[in-house]
């Protein structure tokens, strides 16, 4: 088990996206997330994938920082697609209302276009997503994070919630190794070979000393904010909060443009979320 | 019920951080082959009794988008969404048990589970396959199976593991005017 | 310094307080002036209420802590229960004693500006107060630093920096001094200094370490014990007094000495702070019981039971937290591992259980490489009990506590319970053998870790902090209950920031800095040692001042002088 001590790679690089404030990016993110999210037009989503593709290039994020996201990525639309496929192999028909056969694979079970249309669009939409994910991530300060839910219109107390756990998390991370190896020492068994009903028993007895003395933390810091003033007011300002300029501007407009494109795309050119090729 | 003091803040923070802990690491390998129990979910059950629904949605919402965002660096909303509403319906056992005053027998640990298998059920049976469907077009057998998988393993992680912590928790409660110095 | 304007800014009259839980109350009929400028330390054992007392001037009690309150308690003329603690926060400033339970933001400049930002202060108007700020306490070239990249004594500065930052007019610390080491601790208390000559505000000052905090001179001491207060005088009349003895509070080490050396201590020798002690009339005594001692000579002869050749070790594969530790320690011996904030003792203890791999080195047992050993087999040898007990303890009762690490090496039950048994009787926690833990006080939580490890009877015992936070009396206990485990043969090593507990307990110490081994010898010789102080951020200890002050020529003689006088004293 790897100890980051901070939870993203954030790299302090000097690019456009970078010098974007955090609030526009989590704006971005979410607009081209939406964008790919309504619509199930291929045209639509590879446009959208191409872009953050793009953007992805320029802000200069390194291969060796998203390997294993990427892995991960792959493995989950891989078996989704495999499963998906055969659970329901005529979907695709259901949905498009006509049938192309490429191939009779066996028993019941063709390859049809529209079957195959569905799973590759279905799987862009996945994939088209996650180099948005990664740029919001690794490209803002996680200082900057809390300011920008903030700043989408999320109340700031649930804001803060998330910049305490970026602030802590290291520290339970490393609580918790201390813990189960101290465990271990006693004699602790946590390898597979227990049996299935002690592995219950054996999680708490690492769990129970973590969750307990972050009981007491918890005390401990609301007390050290309550006497700092945390909650008084309806608002409140934030030291990191990088404020909008022109290049904000125009980076939220874009996708603002991409996000209705993409909606009117469904409504006046598909007439429905799908595109239809087959009729 | 729904009162937001700092204390509960806090307490959404920090579990959001245990949540995502667990939710990476703590996985208690099942029976059944390539599936595993998240321990995560009965950390939520655990923390929504004691701060209520807010804070029990926030953790779950909080601690597994975080999650997915480090392991695959985007969010599956609708996952994300259906572990929020769980952590919130695991709150209405805030205030409906004693464990704050140092019991949690028989009638509590009933409340506890029937509120545990209702957020499970709901969540993972409804909410994830209605948004996977909405979302992706996931095909409805598919999602459905899923989400029954989903919501028996996590009822089994959030009954075990949630249960036994409030065990615990109640032993560490002391009654007014209980402690006496000899 | 403003002092004696007759109007009090805190004001205490007939004051108690009872905690929701508890069966009487936990401050009884409390009386308490304290005027504009003061600087006064609160003094008491563990468990005599001054935390609750700080709780109550900042609003914790009854904000957050529920309980019953009678009498009054008015600052800056108003009643306290008019106040919310956000008022009262503009008024009062609290450091706590967890500085990483206090630093709440992802940054030292976002901590700083905490308050600020709860007032909706204008983001330029923050930043220059926050860099100003952090001048005074010179943390501005550190803003930007997360606390993983921050040191004990710097977090320590940044909490103090953002309690500044709103113009209070009341400091209050608990206990400051917890978990810093020696020197970070004196400069601690020389800021709190500075910042109250240079400002016209209250400081109040809660602490176990005494002599430490008397290292600048206070307006008053208030001692506290079970509750009320027993004493309110100057340092001086404080020390001369019995009162120390008597709450079990620990007096300072000159004043220990002298005492030795049958010196009667008054208030004309003016014994408050070691800076200022005249001790024309008492030189001679001093010399003369300095002169009686005849050091013993105790030198371990036994094999060497663990020994480490060349380790080195890093977190990150960047920075090396370790390098190059060459340490030889004999059966039965104990040696206390001391150094500043971060120089690598724990690591170094996680190397020697197996809890983290050395990157190279060999570690030895009786000569025998232990590297390929797991953890569990070097659990067999070597027992750690860590700095936090809650971090250890994971049953509800004690019995089930102890017994934990035998149930999982599936010992018997019938074997279990003697064992079981045995343990807590020496451990001293027989009387509890059926409670539930929480039942239990910090120093007691710590001795059923301690216990749940004995009971594996390892040959080697790694304590990490053991006294942290404990007032004298526990402390002793504890460190006499080592000593009689110790007598039974069982090697112990301490890790310490507690330079008295190196002194009095351990012939032997280790020194660490910036992960090398800067030391290995006798206590009395590191505590007198210019350099090795500096380096590994230690203090020279106060007999070595006395020994200037009488005209002894070699301090580190005299001070190892002290150390046999105490121990035939224990042994007699
Ligand atoms: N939240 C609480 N609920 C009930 N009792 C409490 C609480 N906090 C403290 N007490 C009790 O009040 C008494 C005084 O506690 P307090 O923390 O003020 O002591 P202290 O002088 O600060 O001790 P220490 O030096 O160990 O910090 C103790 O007996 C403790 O058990
Ligand atoms: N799990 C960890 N991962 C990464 N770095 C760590 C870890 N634990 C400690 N460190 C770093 O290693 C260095 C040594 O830490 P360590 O805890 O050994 O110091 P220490 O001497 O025990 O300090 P203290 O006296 O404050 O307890 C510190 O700089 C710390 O930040
Ligand atoms: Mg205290
Ligand atoms: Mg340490």
């Amino acid at each position: 088990m790897s100890l980051k001590m901070k939870l993203f790679s954030y790299n302090i690089v000097d690019t456009f996206v970078h010098r974007l404030s955090g609030l526009t990016k989590l704006l971005c993110f979410l607009l081209l997330t939406f964008a790919v999210m309504y619509s199930y037009d291929l045209r639509v989503i590879l446009f959208v994938m191409l872009f953050s593709f793009i953007v992805l290039y320029i802000s200069k994020i390194k291969f060796s920082q998203i390997r294993t996201m990427v892995i991960y990525v792959l493995i989950f639309v891989i078996t989704n697609a495999i499963i998906s496929f055969f659970f329901s192999p005529e979907f695709g028909v259901e949905i498009y209302g006509t049938r192309h056969e490429i191939a009779h694979l066996f028993g019941k079970v063709y390859l049809t276009q529209e079957q195959l249309l569905y799973q590759v669009t279905k799987l862009f939409k996945y994939v088209s997503v996650i180099p948005l994910g990664m740029i919001f991530l690794l490209t803002t300060n996680p200082s900057e994070f809390a300011s920008s839910i903030n700043g989408v219109g999320v109340h700031y107390k649930a804001a803060y919630a998330v910049a305490l756990t970026l602030r802590y998390f290291p520290d339970i991370q490393r609580d918790y190794r201390d813990i189960s190896l101290a465990q271990q020492a006693r004699g602790l068994d946590l390898s597979r070979k227990a049996k299935f009903t002690d592995r219950f028993k054996n999680a708490l007895l690492i769990i129970i000393p973590l969750i307990f003395s972050t009981l007491d933390r918890i005390d401990l810091i609301s007390n050290a904010m309550d006497l700092r003033g945390f909650g008084k007011g309806k608002k409140r300002t934030w030291y990191t909060f990088k404020k909008l300029d022109k290049q904000d501007i125009l980076a939220i407009v874009l996708s603002a443009l991409i996000f209705i494109g993409s909606l009117c795309v469904s409504a006046f050119v598909n007439h429905s979320r799908f595109y239809n090729p087959f009729i | 019920m729904f009162k937001i003091t700092t204390k509960t803040i806090v307490a959404i923070g920090l579990g959001a951080a245990i949540f995502m802990l667990l939710f990476m690491y703590v996985k208690v390998p099942s029976p059944i082959p390539e599936t595993s129990f998240q321990t995560a979910y009965g950390l939520s059950a655990f923390f929504a009794t004691l701060f209520g629904p807010i804070a029990g949605a926030l953790i779950s919402f909080i601690g597994h988008a975080l999650n997915d965002a480090v392991q695959y660096g985007s969010v599956w909303w609708s996952w994300v969404i259906a572990s929020g509403v769980s952590g919130f319906i695991f709150g209405f056992a805030f205030n409906r048990t004693k464990v704050e005053d140092g019991v949690f027998d028989g009638k509590d640990i009933l409340t506890f589970n029937i509120i545990q298998i209702i957020g499970n059920v709901v969540s993972w049976v409804v909410v994830a396959p209605v948004l996977d469907i909405l979302i992706y077009q996931e095909p409805v057998n598919l999602v459905f199976t899923q989400g029954l998988a989903a919501a028996g393993m996590n009822i089994i992680s959030a009954g075990v593991i949630g249960t036994l912590l409030l065990v615990a928790y109640a032993a560490t409660r002391t009654k007014k005017g209980s402690l006496k110095k000899k | 310094m403003v002092l004696m304007d007759k109007k009090a800014i805190i004001e205490f009259d007939h004051f108690s307080f009872q905690y929701y839980s508890q069966a009487e109350p936990t401050l009884h009929d409390i009386n308490l002036k304290i005027y504009p400028g003061e600087k006064i330390l609160i003094v008491g054992p563990s468990g005599s209420g001054k935390s609750t007392l700080g709780h109550c001037i900042n609003g914790l009690i009854p904000f957050s802590y529920k309980g019953e309150i009678t009498g009054s308690l008015t600052i800056k003329g108003q009643d306290t229960r008019e106040l919310n603690i956000f008022e009262l926060s503009k008024k009062v400033g609290t450091v706590l004693q967890d500085s990483d339970g206090q630093f709440v933001g992802l940054t030292a400049g976002e901590d700083i500006a905490f308050a600020l930002e709860n007032d909706c202060v204008r983001q330029d108007v923050m930043h220059e107060r926050v860099r100003k700020v952090a001048q005074m306490v010179d943390m501005d070239t550190l803003l930007k630093s997360s606390p993983f990249e921050l040191s004990g004594g710097q977090k320590q500065r940044t909490s103090l920096a953002g309690v500044m930052i709103d113009e209070v007019d009341i400091l209050l610390f608990d206990e400051p001094l917890a978990n810093l080491d020696p020197a970070t601790g004196k400069r601690a208390i020389e800021i709190i200094n500075d910042i109250h000559c240079n400002s016209t505000k209250t400081v109040l000052i809660i602490e176990h370490r005494l002599e430490d905090v008397l290292h600048r001179d206070v307006t008053r001491v208030i001692v506290l014990d079970e509750g009320r207060i027993i004493a309110d005088m100057d340092a001086h009349s404080l020390v001369c007094s019995d009162l120390l003895r008597k709450t079990g509070i620990r007096e300072p080490l000159y004043i220990t000495a002298l005492k030795y050396a049958g010196v009667k201590v008054t208030c004309d020798m003016q014994p408050g702070y070691i800076e200022t002690l005249k001790t024309d009339s008492a030189g001679e005594a001093v010399r003369s019981w300095y002169k009686a001692i005849h050091p013993e000579k105790r030198i371990n002869t036994n094999p060497s039971i663990i020994k480490m050749e060349q380790v080195s070790f890093s977190y990150d594969g960047i920075r090396k937290v370790l390098q190059d530790i060459n340490i030889d320690i004999r059966e039965g011996e104990m040696v206390s591992l001391v150094g500043k904030n971060g120089a690598g003792k724990s690591t170094l203890s996680k190397l020697l259980c197996g809890f983290e791999k050395e990157d190279d080195g060999i570690i030895r047992y009786f000569g025998e490489d232990i590297r390929e050993k797991t953890i569990k087999e070097r659990a067999e040898i070597i027992g750690l009990v860590m700095q936090n007990p809650n971090q250890m303890i994971s049953k509800a009762m004690i019995y089930d506590e102890v017994a934990l690490g035998l149930r999982l090496r599936s010992v018997p039950e019938e074997e279990i319970k003697p064992r079981v048994e045995k343990v807590l009787k020496i451990c001293g926690l027989e009387p509890f053998i059926d409670w539930p833990i929480s039942a239990l006080s910090y120093g007691q939580k710590k001795r059923v870790t301690i216990a749940s490890i004995l009971v594996l009877d390892p040959k080697i015992l790694i304590l990490d902090e053991p006294t942290a936070g404990q007032d004298y009396r526990h402390y002793t206990d504890i460190m006499e209950f080592l000593v009689e485990i110790n007598k039974l043969g069982v090697t112990i090593i301490l890790i310490t920031h507690d330079m008295h507990l190196m002194l009095e307990y351990t012939p032997r110490a280790i020194v660490l800095s910036e992960g090398k081994l800067i030391a290995d010898t006798a206590a009395s010789v590191v505590l007198t040692d210019e350099q090795v102080i500096e380096e590994a951020n230690l203090k020279e200890t106060s007999l070595f001042a006395l020994a200037q002050h009488t005209g002894i020529a070699n301090g580190t003689a005299f001070v190892q002088g002290f150390i046999d006088y105490e121990r035939e004293l224990k042994n007699r």
